[in-house]
């Protein structure tokens, strides 16, 4: 009994659990670890002030109510308790301000790039262009998304292929090179953004913005539009696969090609 | 709500019956119960918006409304719930209680106060119309970030209008309880005396004469942009769209404060009363108000980290963000200190008073993370940001309101509310807004943006579970309506003192106190 439950319970997460995600991803990226580093870090900072704070509190509640005969003391201030309590919170805060203020000046030093991608948002879909190896495209919902999210579309949802986070062109990175991302717009605000490589950056028209992202892993890392856009702002997603260098290489010059192809069969 | 009260006093005084008495009436008490009943209607209407938002999230692929009506839906909620429902509340607990507790017979400037109630019904009226519009209400969001706000329909002058108008009722608003504070305070009343709670109502009312103007300008140069051929906020024609979001934000972090400085003066009465032990620390009370007030005005850009700004810009908004946790904490800490030995009762007030505390808490502790900035390219414009304000918002904000509609009604109307039935609102609203709020958490980090109509299907246990928690929330809401009907057609029975450990001014009066609450300003020690 003891073991089926142990197997139940470690099939479970697994299986079901996949839909009940609860956290930040950690993802494959520095600026995305960093990120889930700093976020751990506040997070257990708040639980234990929390589980101090609500400690005390619920401890007054339970005894120190009317019900059980408590009498009311008369004090109602301390100037010596007021100060620690006025000095400790600040001494933390300056202890989770170092390792953010470091990350920080990691994240946004887009220096020493290896390749450039400039990304621009239209109402609604991206652009991807290769600054150096003169790829582009343009990135949208793919068909079969596109037709189940219609309002009574009659699909069930559920049986879409990754549905609402899938695109006709996906965009092809290599692995462990720092890539330097520019972000625009042509109309309105959008925000480009895949959780496992990092943090958001808005591209705004009249803006050139910049993030780097250095990809540890090979895989596909889906994201989406976070910024609102316009009416179809939940259907913009993002499509990133990372492959190693070698592989990247193959694929620009397939690209390439096939422009060419293209452009003399026009 | 006072309709009994007013056919004493009137003999003498020669005000119009019937309907012309609520549009022409000069009098605290019937205009904060105008306000009153106004912010309970506008909660159900906003209320009633963010169920059809709850409802078609209930799972993945749009099931009820279009993409284009679900973002109207998403704007019109802020609106309606910031301006119509939360301001309003506060404002028509300003009118009730300023008076009665700083020991004056009625609010500085009464003709004024008639007015900048009567300007809502009208802003709103035109604010909601826009729905009934061909190409609908105002659907960019809350905050009405151009360009987007810019390619609006119709209904975009109707929406500047009638957020115009709120200013001014606001200000309107705040002039007066600054006027009526500052002069009309009992003698012996000196500032370091004032109730808590009218210590955050005269530092919110500067809030709002400092933040409404600038509101005014920048929603003024949408206008222009879009109708006199400026370009402000439009880069094609040299203009600058982040710098909107400067404005927008330097008027919306203060407003973020002006939403819940008086919930604290709220808090800090009724935790007092039910301990039967002073307040603790009220110097300290009111210099962290008055703190948090200040650093209101150099943390806005924290709304927008992921702009672009300059690394320095970053910085320095990360950290006096994360200072706003020392005088918060000193809040927390000290109403913590005010239950400790003391001598507790809990009755519906105080429950949602403590349900105030934990969560409001909790939503401060999720500020704080957000705070990050690091971190927050991850959590920004996700759920989780959705969840953070819910939770200042929700259990915080209107859980103040619904415990000092609590604490001062049985003074308002001299009758008591059933405490079998508040207490059941109560336990039916705390776990329904956990339910709501709390899984918006886990989507938000696990990557859902917001201001979404549909979602990818990794997300949709979780959001049937908020959209099972907001019906909840709801439904639970009518039964409070019912309280409230309940409360008022019973006899007037309730002491003039109601609350044992109760302290202050409104408590000496009768309940219902008279029209004109101090005749003779009291002496206070």
């Amino acid at each position: 009994m003891k073991n089926y439950l142990y197997m139940l319970a470690l099939a479970l997460p697994a299986e079901i659990m996949a839909d009940w995600e609860v956290n930040m991803p950690r993802g494959v990226t520095p600026t995305s670890e960093i990120a889930y580093d700093i976020h751990m870090l506040m997070f257990w900072i708040t639980v234990v002030i929390g589980i101090l704070v609500f400690g005390v509190m619920i401890y007054s509640i339970i005894y120190h109510r009317k019900s059980v005969g408590h009498q009311p003391a008369k004090f109602h201030e301390s100037t010596k308790v007021e100060i620690i309590w006025t000095v400790i919170p600040f001494l933390i805060l300056v202890v989770c301000a170092v390792p953010a203020t470091k990350a920080l000046i990691m994240m946004e030093d887009t220096s020493d790039a290896g390749i450039t991608l400039k990304v621009t948002g239209y109402q609604w879909m991206w652009e991807y262009e290769y600054l150096e190896d003169g790829v582009n495209f343009f990135s949208k919902i793919d068909n079969e998304s596109n037709r189940a999210r219609r309002l009574n579309s009659g699909q069930n949802v559920n049986n879409v292929d990754n549905y609402l986070r899938n695109v006709d062109n996906v965009v092809v990175l290599p692995t462990d090179t720092k890539v330097r991302v520019l972000l625009t717009a042509s109309d309105v605000i959008h925000a480009w953004w895949v959780p496992e490589l990092g943090g958001k950056k808005d591209a705004i028209p009249g803006y050139v913005n910049e993030l780097w992202i250095n990809i540890k892993k090979p895989g596909v890392y889906r994201g989406a539009c976070a910024e609102l856009c316009g009416k179809d702002h939940g259907f913009m997603p993002i499509v990133v696969r990372a492959v190693p260098k070698m592989e990247y290489e193959k694929w620009v010059t397939l690209q390439k090609d096939n422009r060419v192809a293209e452009t003399k069969g026009n | 709500m006072s309709a009994n009260i007013h056919d004493i006093h009137d003999q003498h005084h020669h005000t119009p019956s019937g309907l012309m008495r609520w549009i022409t009436t000069t009098n605290h008490k019937d205009i904060g119960s105008l306000y009153l009943w106004f912010s309970l209607l506008m909660f159900f209407i906003g209320g009633f918006m963010a169920l059809i938002i709850r409802a078609e999230l209930f799972e993945p692929g749009l099931q009820l409304v279009i993409p284009g009506f679900f973002n109207q839906m998403t704007t019109m909620h802020a609106l309606i719930m910031i301006f119509g429902a939360v301001m309003p509340a506060f404002v028509g607990l300003a009118n009730w209680q300023i008076p009665i507790m700083i020991g004056a017979p009625d609010m500085a400037l009464p003709r004024l106060n008639n007015w900048s109630f009567w300007i809502l019904p009208f802003a709103f009226t035109m604010l909601l119309s826009t729905l009934f519009f061909d190409s609908g209400g105002p659907a960019a969001g809350w905050t009405l970030y151009p360009p987007l706000s810019l390619q609006g329909g119709n209904s975009m002058p109707f929406v500047i209008l009638s957020i115009h108008l709120l200013g001014i009722s606001s200000i309107l608003g705040a002039i007066n309880v600054i006027a009526t504070i500052l002069n009309m305070r009992a003698p012996g009343m000196t500032l370091m005396k004032m109730p808590i709670f009218i210590w955050t109502w005269l530092i919110t009312a500067f809030l709002l004469i400092a933040a409404m103007p600038v509101l005014a300008g920048a929603i003024t140069m949408l206008l222009t942009d879009r109708f006199f051929g400026t370009s402000f906020f439009t880069a094609s024609g040299g203009g600058d769209p982040v710098m909107f979001q400067h404005i927008f934000w330097f008027f919306g972090h203060p407003e973020v404060y002006i939403l819940i400085l008086p919930a604290f003066g709220i808090v800090s009465t009724i935790i007092p009363a039910f301990s039967r032990k002073k307040l603790f620390g009220y110097d300290s009370m009111v210099y962290a108000t008055a703190s948090i007030a200040l650093l209101s005005f150099i943390v806005w850009a924290h709304h927008m980290f992921t702009v672009g700004m300059p690394l320095a810009g970053e910085i320095f908004f990360m950290l006096t963000t994360m200072l706003i946790a020392v005088p918060t904490g000193v809040k927390v800490f000290n109403w913590v200190a005010t239950m400790w030995k003391g001598s507790m009762t809990f009755e519906t007030p105080m429950l949602f008073a403590l349900a105030f505390i934990i969560l409001f808490t909790i939503g401060g502790f999720s500020g704080l993370m957000l705070a990050m900035t690091p971190a927050d390219f991850q959590y920004h414009d996700t759920y989780f940001v959705v969840a953070h304000f819910h939770y200042v918002l929700v259990p915080g904000a209107v859980f103040a309101i619904i415990a000092a509609v609590y604490y001062w009604l049985p003074k308002w109307t001299g009758k008591m509310y059933s405490e079998s039935l508040g207490k059941l609102h109560f336990w039916l609203t705390t776990i329904f807004v956990n339910v709501t709020f709390f899984p918006m958490h886990f989507v938000g980090l696990a990557g859902m943006p917001r201001r979404i109509p549909d979602y990818p299907v990794q997300f949709a246990d979780f959001n049937a579970i908020a959209s099972v928690g907001a019906f909840g929330f709801g439904l639970s809401q009518i039964l409070f309506v019912y309280i409230l009907y309940n409360t008022l057609k019973k006899d007037v029975t309730a002491d003039d003192k109601v609350w044992d450990g109760a302290e202050g001014l409104e408590w000496t009066l009768s309940s219902p106190p008279p029209y004109h609450s101090f005749e003779k300003a009291p002496r206070v020690e």
